[in-house]
């Protein structure tokens, strides 16, 4: 691969730096196919129960109104990526990408929700409830558990069979369609991005100031863009070549065994037992 | 006979330009014929290989597919876009737009389903024609990450699959090595015993014999020439006009001299 040259240069030119960060996310796809080719716990079942057990369970912590249940499914995801396999050096980027987002979100909260006051800030003339406190922590929680969930379900699960999966449970073809178009697309977009920076590479010497270096981004998102609309109208002429209608039709030979079977009951005991401790029913 | 496509003064102009890309076209292709549409870059052939396949339609002019006019109200049509995606297939010049499957049994599979063969049918297809293109060994593979070869061989399986009539390929040796492009024309030259129908655009004058009985010239949109491809690769004016030759200027025993740079014939054999 390209990306594996780059492997160890941590700074360089801007350009440099985009070429290894489209190299290196079109590795990690290429690392994710093949986790999800292991004998790990969760490759060896059916995806469909993979999927709406994973569905099921982030709705249960979605709607938990108890930290410890959240904090326990969280628990029990990364026990089963251990036993699948996934090492989880592979979470980090998805933990902190996820944490930035729902922390921007969720830090006006610890200040305006009103509450028992925990700190005081001098100065500011603000103060940090508990109950703010509290909310910003269940929707970090809550964010981190159903990304951590999701991202099992993709590494474990080739994408095809995903698709496959929410086709059988009803979702509408054009929405997996689009959904698995999208997929291609971010790989083309990838390797045409990396091909332009690279052709753009080999013409620049020295290091670009900050601002050419913003015209370079602009000016490759403009093309992109134009080269995207060009590739999906494309794309589209040769699906309708072989007779796509609109209709999505699948060789599914999903079959549920044994293990699956086991997997549904234990799916349905966290699902039930989270939903009881989660809502509060029990007092 | 009938044939398989008549296209009578057909006239198609993109969207936003005033130049039309084919200017009042007419042509015949009769089943079994090997016909290569050859001309530079932007002459028109690849815009009439998407005619052809129902692609665009003509915005003047007539185009006729074994005997039905083909048009955007009759592709509308589900019985004769069934009928007519099952008797002929494209090729397309780029294959990372014709592989949009996660693998290569995926992508050849794609067509079948859509023609809503039976399961069983089409696993026996599918695994029979990736033994044909010697693509086996691939069929768990993401057609995007093969090399430029593989990808062309996948293309190709993805509507030989459906076993068509008539095949449309755009530029199928362009980019790709040596043994590629070879694997390419030995399936062309093989493909359907002489029974099938073949239509490749292209400016490889390297491989237009061994590929094409029959050939026209493109240049800017209109056609400039129809012959035998020994007779038109005979005039070398006609090629240089249509900027299929270019001149090719060398050093030679220390004198720098120009002729026209040009390749016939994919191999050769002595007489038995």
């Amino acid at each position: 691969m390209a990306g594996e040259a780059h492997h160890g240069k941590k700074r360089g030119t801007f350009v440099q730096r985009t070429i290894d960060g489209l190299a290196e996310t079109m590795e990690r796809s290429l690392y994710a196919e093949r986790l999800s080719e292991q004998a790990g716990v969760l490759q060896r079942l059916d995806p469909r129960v993979k999927f709406i057990g994973t569905l099921s369970i982030i709705m249960v912590a979605a709607a938990a109104r108890n930290l410890t249940v959240i904090g326990a499914i969280a628990a029990i995801a990364i026990m089963l990526a251990t036993l699948s396999h996934i090492p989880l050096k592979s979470f980090a980027n998805v933990w902190i990408g996820m944490a930035v987002f729902s922390g921007l979100i969720a830090t006006p909260a610890i200040f305006i929700t009103p509450g028992p006051t925990l700190i005081a800030i001098p100065v500011l003339d603000w103060v940090i409830t508990s109950t703010g406190l509290r909310s910003a922590a269940f929707l970090l929680l809550r964010s981190e558990v159903s990304i951590t969930l999701s991202f099992l379900l993709i590494m474990t699960t080739p994408w095809m069979h995903v698709l496959k999966s929410m086709r059988s449970i009803g979702i509408p073809a054009l929405v997996v369609v689009i959904l698995g178009m999208t997929y291609r697309y971010i790989f083309m977009m990838l390797q045409t991005a990396r091909d332009m920076f690279e052709a753009r590479q080999s013409r620049i010497v020295g290091r670009l100031n900050d601002a050419d270096a913003r015209r370079l981004a602009t000016a490759t998102v403009g093309v992109l863009l134009s080269k995207s609309m060009q590739l999906s109208n494309d794309v589209y002429l040769a699906m309708q070549s072989r007779g796509y209608r609109g209709d999505v039709y699948t060789l599914d030979t999903f079959q549920l065994g044994g293990r699956d079977i086991i997997a549904i009951i234990v799916i349905s005991v966290v699902v039930v037992t989270g939903f009881v401790f989660g809502s509060g029913l029990l007092g | 006979m009938q044939p398989v496509f008549s296209v009578r003064d057909v006239v198609y102009t993109y969207p936003n330009t005033t130049i039309p890309a084919l200017d009042r076209v007419s042509m015949t292709i009769h089943a079994g014929q090997r016909v290569a549409i050859m001309g530079a870059n932007g002459s028109g052939k690849s815009t009439l290989l998407r005619i052809l396949d129902g692609l665009y339609f003509a915005h003047a002019g007539q185009v006729e597919a074994f005997g039905h006019t083909l048009d955007e109200h009759h592709l509308l049509d589900e019985s004769f876009a069934h009928t007519f995606r099952r008797r002929v297939a494209f090729v397309f010049q780029n294959p990372d737009i014709q592989l949009f499957n996660p693998t290569v049994f995926d992508e050849v599979a794609f067509g079948p389903l859509q023609m809503r063969w039976d399961k069983e049918t089409i696993i026996q297809k599918v695994n029979d024609t990736l033994d044909q293109l010697e693509i086996s060994h691939l069929r768990d593979r993401a057609p995007h990450r093969l090399s430029g070869g593989e990808k062309k061989r996948v293309a190709i399986a993805s509507v030989l699959v459906l076993d068509p009539e008539v095949i449309l390929l755009d530029e199928p040796t362009a980019a790709l090595d040596p043994r590629s492009q070879s694997r390419v024309v030995d399936f062309l030259v093989a493909w359907g015993n002489g029974k099938k129908t073949v239509i490749v655009a292209t400016h490889d004058l390297d491989t237009l014999s061994e590929i094409a009985d029959d050939a026209y010239i493109f240049q800017n949109g209109k056609i400039v020439a129809h012959d035998t491809p020994q007779a038109l690769l005979a005039n070398q004016q006609l090629l240089r006009d249509a900027n299929l030759i270019h001149e090719h200027v060398h050093h030679h025993d220390g004198q720098v001299h120009a002729h026209p740079h040009i390749h016939f014939g994919h191999h050769h054999h002595d007489a038995q």
